[in-house]
């Protein structure tokens, strides 16, 4: 499948008048853009018609919500941003999920819809919609292009938006007619948006201030969010974090940031976070936060979160720095530079009482599960996983369950290994999130662990993999219930599982309907070789694990509980 | 308690419903809102009366800096301001009446600028307490219609004598 044909690929001598559409095509090119999505429809077709001689490789979703998932995963894979292209009404509409998954978790995207003609805005034509009306609290930002001038511009400005400070998905709605009509190519020059300032070093009075309190703390604990991910600064975080000697928690988001099998990992805090990261933080005389945002999800009830803490917050977004606790050390700008400067200042101490504290609840309280049980344990299936693909593959997941699980029991060792919904918590991300990454990373091994209701809102993208011949892997985590909300109506409802539980199809031999591969398992026994099977397979697999139905994520913060106060304990202890 | 920013915005379309609707997504209470264009075509300035604690207005601030089309943004608090209202109001004004009405628009160093049989329209600028002691005053002539402009401000320097 290709859309392409060769082009001349040379920049437009100076003066050169070209058409909207093509000038949309060579800007994306001239941004570096080799792959994007969408889908067609009437006001876009005198872009698709330029995208047909193209080099730009086209992946064509079976839905825009998908086509909209599949380019943010390609960016949170990649670091490269996401672009993705939609029709005018319904096409722009189906959007709305997507952008709003990406900006939850500052994932750049370049959305670029078609638009009804300039002369029928407001009139209701057919497919009109206020596109840029109702993606305004979804997106950065967004623009519609009223005069042919503005577009080229606009187009460069909307990939520095997306994916300068903190990243996000931005919008660019074009009337049909700017893409007919001719106007001048500009060539690229210095972006001038004066209302938009991204700072990036950190004050350095400041940074001297945060150094002062580390050295001076004897129990730190760093809590990392995807910020750390989103501003490549793994190495420095682990750099920091050795000669400092701090251990360190990460977010849900921030997963792979920090080497999980290194012993000072306290691996992930908050609701279904580990006890010796939420103990750690509820002790610390010191929480350093970077690229992490304090969300109800990590903190539990806010009074008596970290209570005797002090807290530093390093963050390039100033709106979120005291915006849910009160900082005492804010430090603006980008984490990688300010991790920087900050390992010139530190100093390394030894913290011995610290870390046996530390080391003493992580060998009280590991995640655990029963493992003696007969019956396939949805946390054994991804345990297994882990091994068999020996933590190197890229994770995507759906929300729910499997998706804590999947936090919880497979272990990352690398930044853009881990991709999920983790602020909009978007069922149906994760079989479109498999195929972005895939076609992001040709050669990685990736997996999509879903559960069966989150699947089933996205699962017609199967024929996507199958058409672009992308390996991607299911593993379906299939529960024959909405999972976690099953479990909250068993905890807080009495058991009354109100609606929470669909009549699935045989998704094995679904996949096969596609052309993709399915397999069936609902003894323990089969788990391995079922995994290996697919793990063999040349192209995209699915294995549906018939697993405990009503097995659930422990521990648990309850909400309106402190970070300390974790139910489930009690039940680790008694399988240990 | 009420206070008041100021938002150097880009003069482009779109600007106002991003600043809006930034303030509804995030549940800020705004009692009121002018936007005029600047000595320079290429900037509004956006002044805003927020209401809440300082963590709240902290918030607005930030928020609105934030928007890509605004360019910069001013908190007034604890800042010395000059704060203006304009306002346009129309009263009953029936001919027994229309001499003691007039003195009440003379006190305060407001105008009449419109006069029919029945009624009158009156404008008055000024900070906010006088604007609604005038519209008080009025109430029991009856008052036909109010506009307001919403507040706008801009801070005295040190050097500047009060006027
Ligand atoms: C689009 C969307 N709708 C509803 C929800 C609310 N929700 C959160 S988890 C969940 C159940 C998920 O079920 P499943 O995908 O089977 O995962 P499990 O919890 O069983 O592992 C629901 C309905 C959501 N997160 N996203
Ligand atoms: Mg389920």
């Amino acid at each position: 499948m290709s859309n392409k044909s060769p082009s001349s690929g040379t920049p437009a001598p100076e003066g050169t008048r070209k058409q909207g559409s093509q000038i949309i095509v060579d800007t994306l090119a001239e941004q570096g853009v080799d792959v994007m999505f969408g889908y067609l429809g009437g006001v876009v077709l005198p872009l698709f018609d330029k995208i047909y001689d193209s080099p730009i490789k086209f992946i064509i979703p079976r839905h825009e919500q998908g086509g909209c998932h599949m380019a943010d995963a390609y960016a949170r894979a990649s670091g490269k941003p996401g672009v993705i292209i939609a029709t005018s009404g319904p096409g722009a509409t189906n959007l709305v999920t997507g952008l709003a998954t990406a900006m939850m978790d500052s994932v750049p995207i370049v959305a670029i819809t078609g638009q009804v003609r300039t002369d029928l805005i407001g009139n209701d034509a057919f497919q009109e919609a206020d596109t840029t009306g109702i993606t305004r609290p979804v997106t950065k930002h967004n623009v519609i292009i009223k005069d042919i001038k503005d577009l080229q511009k606009t187009i460069r400005e909307a990939f520095y938006i997306a994916t300068s400070g903190r990243p996000g998905p931005v919008l660019i709605d074009i009337p049909v007619d700017m893409q007919i009509a001719e106007t001048e190519v500009v060539p690229p020059s210095k972006i001038k948006l004066p209302g938009y300032k991204v700072r990036t070093k950190g004050h350095a009075r400041q940074i001297a201030v945060a150094a002062e309190a580390i050295n001076a703390s004897s129990k730190p604990v760093v809590y990392a969010g995807g910020g750390i991910i989103i501003s490549n600064a793994s190495n420095e975080l682990r750099a920091f974090a050795e000669k400092a000697h701090l251990p360190v928690t990460t977010t849900f988001l921030g997963l792979g940031a920090f080497d999980q099998s290194k012993p000072e990992s306290l691996d992930m805090l908050g609701m279904h976070g580990s006890a010796y990261a939420n103990y750690a933080v509820q002790e610390s005389d010191l929480l350093i936060a970077i690229g992490s945002r304090f969300e109800d999800r990590v903190t539990g009830k806010l009074k008596t979160f970290a209570p005797h803490a002090k807290i530093i917050h390093i963050d390039i977004d100033p709106a979120s720095i005291s915006k849910n606790v009160h900082v005492d050390i804010p430090v603006v700008g980008d984490a990688k530079t300010i991790l920087t400067d900050l390992i010139e200042a530190v100093e390394y101490r030894q913290r011995d009482e610290w870390f046996a504290l530390i080391a003493k609840w992580k060998k009280n309280h590991p995640f655990n599960y029963d493992r003696k049980a007969d019956i396939v344990k949805p946390q054994y299936v991804i345990e297994e996983l882990c091994r068999l693909t020996k933590g190197e593959a890229i994770i995507t997941t759906g929300v729910g369950q499997h998706q804590m699980w999947s936090a919880q029991f497979y272990k990352y060792n690398h930044p853009r290994q881990f991709i999920s919904s983790g602020g909009l918590g978007t069922m149906g991300f994760g079989l479109p999130a498999a195929i972005g990454a895939q076609v992001a990373m040709p050669d990685a091994t990736v997996v999509d662990i879903d559960g069966d209701s989150s699947f089933n809102m996205t699962l017609t993208e199967l024929s996507t993999a199958v058409q672009y011949e992308l390996p991607i892997k299911i593993v379906l985590i299939n529960n024959g219930y909405m999972g976690m909300v099953r479990q909250w109506q068993e905890l807080f409802y009495g058991h009354r599982y109100s609606c929470s539980s669909l009549q699935n199809p045989d998704f094995a031999v679904l996949a096969e309907a596609f052309g993709a591969k399915g397999i069936s398992v609902d003894k323990k026994e089969n788990v391995t070789s079922a995994l290996e099977e697919m793990l063999a397979a040349k192209g995209p697999c699915l294995v549906d694990f018939h697993v405990e139905r009503e097995e659930n994520v422990w521990p648990m913060v309850a909400a309106g509980k402190s970070l300390h106060e974790m139910d489930g304990l009690d039940i680790f202890e008694s399988m240990a | 308690m009420k206070h008041l920013i100021s938002a150097l915005v880009q003069n482009k379309p779109g600007v106002l419903a991003h600043a809006a609707g930034m303030f509804a997504a995030r549940a800020f209470n705004i009692d009121s809102l002018a936007v005029g264009r600047t000595d320079d075509p290429t900037l509004s300035r956006m002044t805003i009366v927020v209401i809440g604690d300082d963590k709240v207005v902290e918030q607005v601030r930030k928020q609105l800096a934030k928007l890509v089309t605004v360019v910069k943004v001013q908190d007034f608090v604890g800042q010395d301001v000059v704060a203006r209202d304009l306002m346009l109001l129309r009263v009953t004004a029936p001919v027994e009446k229309r001499l003691e009405i007039l003195t009440l628009v003379e006190l305060y160093n407001a105008k009449v600028v419109d006069i029919c049989a029945k009624s009158v329209m009156v404008e008055v600028c000024g900070p906010e307490a006088k604007i609604e002691s005038f519209i008080d005053s009025c109430r029991q002539y009856g008052i036909k219609s109010v506009v307001r402009t919403g507040t706008i401000a801009m801070p005295r320097t040190s050097k500047t004598v009060k006027v």
